[in-house]
């Protein structure tokens, strides 16, 4: 007990001892920094900071530890970051008030130095290298060649100049058309007023030219222009579920509920809002598509279910500067 | 004990006459010039809880069933990408903190740089000699978005994975070249092959990463070797005089205080706000979209130019030209990043800045030009920032979001031309304001002085 | 039996009937008022023959109807009308041709894993992928927050406004059930991660970053060093 006690009275003593300056013992130097401010108080502060700091992260190892807790997430993550604030706090007082916060005057570094770079210039010149120019042209022709050999492997990252795949979907005639379980869509269930997404039969579903969002349309609706003539199927269309704009998936279907007020029906992409009218074939009503939107021509089969007619009347996905030289293959 | 370190460490590497400099080294002592140090102790939290999260990640996008503890996505079919990010968020220990402040740390990097790049821009920081490290800043901010896109895409999830189709689109759309670097970069059309995610993986972990290392080194030891600048507060400042606080014992603690009160936030934002809850959004499939997907804020300005573009491609016959999404998507971020990189050279084009050389900032006051044309700039990029989030507003507040985009068209040219104006003028008035009251005051000390002689 | 008897016997008989009859006639009474003007023979508004129960009752508890302005979205709103005015209204359009009865969904037998599949497919382009609404070009897709489960039910099968319409054959009871529960779970996803702040990302994850911890770092900032003028 006495121990403790002791060394208790050995802090408080340490603590309040006097500081502050006092006058050059003889033999003794002048000070590089100046003494530092007499501030009992903030090392005390500054102390205790550092104690709830600790104690933060103890606390912190104490939670990880301490398995499945509720809100886990949220007391680790207070617990490190009080000890940081009380680090950062600890920090800032000793910033403030126990370190002697000096105004020094420097020279800024010469803005250059002439006799150096005439000094450098000189030894490049007076090596005779500088004058050889043909050698120095030769140099660099094989230092740029050699340089563009080094970077020619990057072409193996992809096929870049064949692009040929982005004509390619694997739809083809006779394909059936299948929805999330594989199971063919026919086009008797096929109903007004929702929509559908399909797939080709067998075929990768994450391929940009696989997944269709297929529509019914009342006939009377259908205006669909002499190029996509034949391409429904008993009023139901399809078009590719791309968007021709960049790549969303178009997940929005709007339809009306009551024709004489609301909105007419509309395939519409949630990225940018590109909005296609799926009665005229896939024209850009609204946003910022340059293209329209592919249509797939699909026929009901004699066994009811919907296959498709062909490929595209155009390539799918975003646009590129090839995206209107040739339609889609096969 | 002391003594005995230094002693050490000199004898072996000769050092103590450098660490005499360093630890003498001036700060200048205004607060604006500790944004960049923001940015740097933001890096440095990015890095630490990176390389935990490394060890978890799996950059494979072959699929896999999910079979965990986390009920609405059981029994979904995901990649291992995705289902490694969604275990180290609901089932390792801690995962979820060092992801969440990860996450954190990569908005409140960029946050700090733009804010330290508009103290560079506004004070003239940037002129002469200092224009390498302006030019290796300006390269470090465009290549951190590149790096946050890169982190929040590896999910793999519904959010982030549009995201990828739609900077796949904007490659596409570059002129002449387009299709050919995207189908390099993806390994053939999108989602590319199952090289595309370890791609993207190694570029965000390590050559990016290393980049940055260099860039920051290069920009650090520039603002060391020429001394930072510094505001004239005194008169025995000037362009050869530096004053300010040595790096020890004055700054050390300021600059470590501000490095925990960096870890304080970011660690207590990773704990308590949520940030990018990918078991919420699902896996992403090319075939299914959400409502309401938005890229992270600092590509924010990006969807408002895809959005603001009327529709249309340009062609020439058979051949298109320009895709749409290459006005907003590329030629607005170019725009911007070359006028960036040039602006040093072309305000001494203009004649506002001579063959001089600086080390004592301006207040932006003092360089009207140059505070409009900042001004005007930073008006345009944050309008086409403000209507890409103009769907959220019809949602909320329902205000139309067709007619927002027309009075957006109109506005990002008006807008910024104003902001010029009115920014020109205040800078002027301000300015001018201050010479009377000077030219007062030296009358009046005038005045008496002649009263007190007579 | 005593003439009294009979009379209760008959008046229990007849009772339920009557009160229906008295219900139906409110109803009729109702809509004379507050409908009709729209829903007529080329009127503004759709005829409701055959709509049932499930679409009256959807609208009239939604505050949906009666509508502001024709042409308008229709919007949740504050219902005006009683609990017995409503079941007469229902009573009254469900009278006026064969229609579906308002459902009973049983979101406790569905599969949440299942509701989140199939909302993402269906629902999430609209709504967002956890139910807080969104845009689309010229309408608005209400977040879902205040939705019962009888009206998730019943919206997926009326398709209102805009929305399509989901039938039996394309949704099954069952999916529906499993879409109700993912729905209702949505309202309070768990959150592992702390303040939620929307559930819709990036947006407020941005307004985050530059109000509180931009601000607070500039705040430490100025703490730490100088101004230009005073300190």
């Amino acid at each position: 007990m006495s121990r403790a006690r002791g060394f208790l009275i050995g802090v408080v003593l340490l603590l309040l001892r006097r500081r502050g300056p006092r006058p050059l013992r003889p033999g003794e130097r002048e000070r590089i920094v100046p003494p530092a401010p007499e501030n009992a108080g903030a090392e005390l502060l500054a102390i205790s900071l550092l104690l709830a700091s600790t104690a933060c992260a103890i606390a912190f190892v104490a939670v990880y530890v301490l398995d499945r807790l509720p809100r886990q997430t949220q007391l680790l993550g207070l617990s490190l970051g009080l000890a940081f604030v009380f680090l950062a706090a600890a920090l800032v007082v000793t910033a403030k008030r126990l370190v002697v916060t000096e105004e020094l005057e420097d020279d800024y570094p010469e803005p250059e130095h002439p006799g150096e770079q005439e000094t450098v210039a000189r030894i490049v010149e007076e090596s005779g290298l500088t004058r050889r120019k043909l050698l120095m042209v030769a140099l660099g022709a094989a230092g740029g060649a050699i340089g563009v050999a080094l970077i020619t492997p990057a072409a193996s990252l992809g096929p870049f100049l064949r692009v040929s795949r982005f004509y390619r979907t694997p739809w083809r005639r006779g394909r059936r058309l299948v929805n999330e379980n594989g199971a063919p869509y026919r086009a008797a269930e096929i109903e007004q007023g929702t929509f559908y997404t399909a797939f080709p039969e067998g075929a990768d579903r994450e391929d940009l030219g696989s997944p269709l969002v297929l529509v019914r349309l009342p006939r009377g609706e259908l205006d669909l222009p002499p190029e996509n003539a034949g391409f429904d199927a008993d009023g139901i269309v399809a078009f590719s579920k791309i968007c021709t704009h960049a790549g969303c998936a178009i997940a929005l279907y709007r339809a009306p509920l009551f024709r004489p007020n609301d909105p007419k029906p509309a395939l519409v992409c949630p990225c940018h809002y590109s909005t296609f009218d799926p009665a005229s074939g896939g024209t850009v009503i609204y946003g910022p598509a340059g293209r329209k939107l592919p249509m797939l021509p699909i026929a009901v089969g004699s066994d009811g279910v919907l296959r498709a007619k062909g490929n595209f009347d155009g390539p799918v996905g975003p646009s590129w500067w090839g995206v209107r030289m040739k339609g889609p293959t096969p | 004990m002391i003594r005995r370190l230094v002693r050490f460490l000199d004898t072996r590497s000769g050092t103590a006459p450098l660490l005499r400099k360093t630890l003498r080294y001036l700060f200048p002592d205004h607060w604006s010039f500790l944004l960049g140090e923001v940015a740097l102790y933001a890096f440095v939290v990015l890095v630490g809880t990176g390389v935990f999260l490394t060890l978890f990640y799996e950059d494979s996008t072959a699929k896999v069933v999910y079979h965990g503890p986390y009920e609405p996505l059981r029994g979904r079919e995901m990649t291992h990408a995705y289902r490694s990010v969604l275990d180290l968020s609901t089932n390792v220990k801690a995962g979820l903190l060092i992801r969440q402040t990860h996450h954190w740390a990569a908005n409140v990097f960029i946050a700090a740089i733009v804010l330290h790049l508009l103290r560079i821009f506004f004070t003239g920081a940037y002129r002469k000699p200092r224009e390498l490290t302006y030019w290796l800043g300006v390269t470090m901010l465009f290549v951190s978005l590149l790096e946050g896109y890169l982190g929040y895409s590896l999910a793999d999830d519904l959010l982030s994975g549009m995201g990828l189709a739609i900077g796949y689109s904007v490659a596409m759309s570059i002129p002449f070249v387009g299709a050919n670097l995207a189908e390099l970069l993806w390994d053939g059309p999108f989602p590319g092959s199952h090289a595309f995610f370890p791609r993207m993986y190694i570029v965000h972990v390590l050559v990016i990463p290393l980049l940055l290392a260099v860039l920051l080194g290069a920009h650090l030891a520039l603002v060391a070797l020429k001394h930072h600048t510094q505001f004239r507060r005194e008169r025995r400042q000037s362009e050869r005089k530096l004053v300010g606080v040595p790096t020890f014992p004055g700054q050390a603690p300021r600059s470590l205080g501000l490095l925990a009160a960096v870890a304080a936030v970011l660690f207590l934002l990773g704990g308590l706000v949520q940030i990018n809850p990918i078991w919420l959004w699902g896996p992403y499939h090319t075939y299914l979209a959400t409502n309401g997907a938005q890229p992270d804020w600092y590509l924010g300005w990006l969807i408002g130019g895809l959005r603001l573009m009327p529709g249309f491609d340009v062609t020439i016959g058979g051949y298109t030209l320009v895709p749409n999404p290459f006005w907003g998507g590329a030629l607005f971020p170019l725009v911007v990043l070359v006028f960036l990189y040039l602006w040093p050279w072309l305000e001494r084009k203009l004649g506002w800045e001579g063959d001089g050389y600086h080390n004592l900032l301006q207040r932006p006051r003092d360089a009207p030009g140059r505070t409009a044309v900042g001004w005007a700039m930073l008006t345009w990029v944050t309008l086409v920032f403000v209507a890409g989030g103009a769907d959220r507003v019809d949602v909320m507040f329902d205000v139309p979001y067709t007619e927002q985009i027309w009075i957006f068209r109109v506005l990002v040219f008006v807008g910024p031309a104003l902001a010029a104006i009115v920014a020109y003028r205040s800078c002027i008035e301000l300015g001018r304001a201050e010479r009377s009251d000077r030219e007062r005051r030296q009358a009046e000390h005038e005045a008496r002085a002649a009263r007190s002689r007579a | 039996m005593s003439r009294a008897a009979l009379v209760a016997l008959l008046a229990l008989a007849l009772g339920p009937a009557a009160a229906a009859q008295d219900r139906l006639g409110q109803g009729k009474q109702l809509f004379g008022r507050y409908c009709v003007s729209c829903h007529r023979q080329n009127g503004p508004g759709p005829p409701l023959q055959g709509v049932g129960a499930l679409a009256a009752d959807f609208y009239l508890r939604t505050g949906y109807m009666p509508l502001r302005r024709v042409g308008v979205q229709p919007r949740r709103s504050r219902v005006l009308f009683s609990e017995a005015e409503i079941r007469a209204l229902v009573a009254y359009v469900a009278s006026l041709g064969e229609g579906p009865p308002v459902p009973r969904p049983h979101p406790e037998r569905g599969s949440l894993s299942a509701g989140q599949r199939l909302f993402t497919e269906h629902c999430s382009g609209c709504h967002q992928v956890v139910a807080e609404g969104g845009y689309l070009t010229d309408a608005v897709a209400p977040p879902l927050g205040s939705a019962t489960a009888t009206q998730i039910a019943q919206a997926i099968r009326i398709g209102p406004y805009v929305m399509p319409r989901f039938s039996t054959r394309a949704l099954s009871p069952g999916e529906v059930d499993s879409i109700v529960r993912y729905v209702q779970w949505a309202k309070h996803p768990d959150d592992p991660g702390g303040w939620a702040i929307g559930h819709i990302g990036p947006v407020p994850e941005g307004l985050v970053t530059w109000f509180l911890a931009a601000s607070a770092l500039v705040a430490v900032c100025i703490v730490l060093g100088k101004r230009l003028r005073g300190e």
